[in-house]
């Protein structure tokens, strides 16, 4: 999370299947090379935030397992460190 | 101790029937406070206090049951008519109706075919409501955030899922302990997803994005909390979406029919759940790859394309004079051939001119051709009518009417005589005309020059054969011939005497005088 501010905040709020999806038209389009110039110029900013995005998204990937506590009426109360035996 | 005058034969002491029916109460609810009965049920009836009154029956036997509002809430599975099962209660009279009855806590399903009839049933009834529709099914977030498990916290299955989600998609998971089989796990199981449902997103506690519900392989009798309709209407309530994990591959629960995805087991719950991480961060890093060169060679391409355009561009001015040049040369040709069309035309002009005349002029011509037309047809004219005239004037000077006349009195007459000697003739015999023939032959020869000559005549030509019957004619030295009855002699003149006198002919007499 060290270069959030550097994202365009409606690509920051893409989900990583969309950013992923628009990235893959972004280079198909380009790779057809059926673009005006200042477009392709355009598309390749977008497209170098989406990857990074995406890189991001999968960069947070890390695990932590958590056991729900439960309180009396049935509802979770919070979460405990869980370590399955 | 009653008092010795009410004493009677009997030693048993009376009852009233109050008295006896509360013994007989006691008797039974202590002997029989808790009893499991097996029986099929036959006429259950909810009624509108919420308790359920059915009896109970085998073959021989029947006996009343009631299931308090209460306990009723409890069961696992509905009372249905014709239902095998074994029932747990306490036995109980009322006093009212003389009669007893069984007073039920629970009932369990008698065997395993009761059980799927049960569940058929169950299945139906669900299905019917909805419950099962595919347009309910969610879909799954293709990378959640967080992931909650609902399962028993021990043993292999929570292991196995956060095992497989480790390796594809290290991501958080939240997991809420259950029972998963026996008494209230179905409850527990509904609250858990409930619960899951029940966390607000921004609160202390993550809203997972997806739910993986599981259970290990077991019986259909271990599998039932998720057969329980508390449980499968909480999966198909569920907001978030549920992955089915229940049992093995060939287990079958209502909690499938219900979640938005069945996995086969709960590793392949956790395989479904999210993608391999690693997978993904080679097809971005691809695509980014791929981003750069598609737009590198973009320009590069754009860049070739102007190079290429700017050196298939010529220098301006040579372009300039190029047109200019081309300028000079149409100018001058458009120079030319106007000079040249209008010269042709005027040629043209002036030949049609040439072949043009002039009305007045044509008039004349034919005027003239008319006179000269006239004048020599006026000759032929005159010609004609004189050479006509000329030639009546002759045939006129020719045509003798009188001559005429004479000729034809003079042929009349002689065909009259001729018609007279003919008739004449026509009477006299052919010898006769022999004779006259023979007669007049002997005359003609009588008369013939030879016959002169026989008597000493002499007939003298001249060197042309010309008889010369005088002496005029006549020179000296000329050579005469002499004829003689019996040849020719030639003779000479010597000389010419006076002629003598012979008497004149008659005009117009060419005969030769006759010698007779």
């Amino acid at each position: 999370m060290t270069d959030t501010a550097a994202l365009p905040a409606d690509i920051a709020a893409l989900s990583f299947e969309d950013a992923l999806r628009e990235l893959e038209q972004i280079v198909q389009q380009l790779e057809r090379g059926q673009v005006r110039l200042d477009e392709a110029v355009t598309a390749y900013e977008r497209g170098s935030h989406l990857k990074r995005h995406c890189e991001r998204r999968l960069a947070e990937a890390r695990t932590k397992v958590e056991k729900i506590m439960i309180s009396a009426d049935g509802t979770a109360a919070g979460t405990t460190p869980f370590d399955p035996v | 101790m009653t008092s010795p005058e009410a004493r009677s034969a009997h030693n048993l002491p009376e009852r009233s029937v109050s008295e006896l029916s509360a013994d007989l109460k006691r008797t039974v609810e202590e002997t029989y406070a808790r009893v499991r009965v097996r029986g099929e049920i036959s006429q259950p009836k909810l009624a509108g206090s919420g308790h359920c009154y059915l009896r109970l029956k085998d073959d021989t036997a029947v006996i009343d049951g009631i299931i308090w509002k209460g306990s009723y809430q409890k069961l696992t599975i509905r009372p249905e008519e014709g239902l095998e099962v074994i029932a747990t209660g306490r036995l109980t009279t009322y006093p009212g109706r003389s009669s007893y009855q069984i007073v039920i806590d629970s009932l369990e399903l008698a065997g395993e075919g009761a059980l799927l009839k049960l569940l058929e049933e169950r299945k139906r009834r669900l299905a019917a409501e909805g419950l099962f529709d595919p347009a309910r099914k969610k879909r799954l977030p293709f990378l959640p955030r967080c992931i909650g498990v609902v399962t028993s916290p021990t043993g292999a299955v929570i292991r196995d899922i956060l095992h497989r989600l480790r390796d594809r998609f290290p991501l958080p998971v939240l997991v809420w302990p259950v029972l998963v089989q026996g008494e209230g796990a179905a409850q527990q199981v509904a609250n858990a997803i409930a619960g899951f449902n029940a966390l607000s997103p921004g609160g202390p506690v993550p809203r997972p994005d997806l739910l993986i519900v599981a259970r290990g392989g077991g019986s259909l009798e271990d599998l039932m909390a998720f057969n329980e309709e508390i449980t499968v209407r909480a999966v198909a309530a569920s907001r978030i979406p549920v992955i089915s994990a229940v049992g093995h591959e060939t287990d079958t629960t209502l909690c499938d029919f219900a979640a938005d995805l069945r996995a086969p087991t709960p590793t392949g719950a956790a395989e479904m759940a999210v993608p391999v991480r690693l997978d993904l961060l080679a097809q971005v890093r691809d695509d980014g790859q791929r981003l750069q060169g598609a737009t590198r060679r973009l320009l590069e391409d754009r860049a070739m394309r102007l190079e290429g355009l700017s050196r298939g561009l010529p220098p301006v001015d040579r372009m300039i004079e190029d047109y200019a040049q081309r300028l000079d040369d149409r100018w001058e040709r458009l120079g030319t051939a106007a000079r040249v069309t209008v010269d042709r035309r005027a040629a043209a002009v002036g030949q049609l001119g040439a072949r043009l005349r002039s009305p007045a002029e044509q008039i004349a011509a034919k005027q003239g051709q008319l006179a000269q037309a006239a004048q020599g047809l006026g000759a032929v004219v005159r010609y004609t009518l004189k050479d006509r005239d000329a030639r009546l004037a002759a045939v006129s000077g020719r045509l003798r009417p009188d001559a005429v006349a004479r000729d034809v009195a003079r042929h009349q007459r002689d065909v009259t005589a001729l018609w007279f000697r003919l008739g004449a003739a026509a009477g006299r015999s052919l010898p006769e005309a022999d004779t006259r023939l023979k007669a007049a032959a002997e005359r003609l020869e009588a008369n013939s020059y030879q016959g002169i000559l026989d008597r000493g005549y002499v007939v003298v030509r001249d060197e042309t054969g010309q008889v010369i019957d005088s002496r005029a004619p006549l020179k000296g030295g000329e050579a005469v011939t002499l004829q003689f009855r019996d040849g020719t002699a030639t003779a000479m003149v010597t000389g010419s005497e006076t002629p003598r006198r012979t008497p004149p002919r008659k005009a117009g007499d060419t005969r030769q005088e006759t010698l007779f």
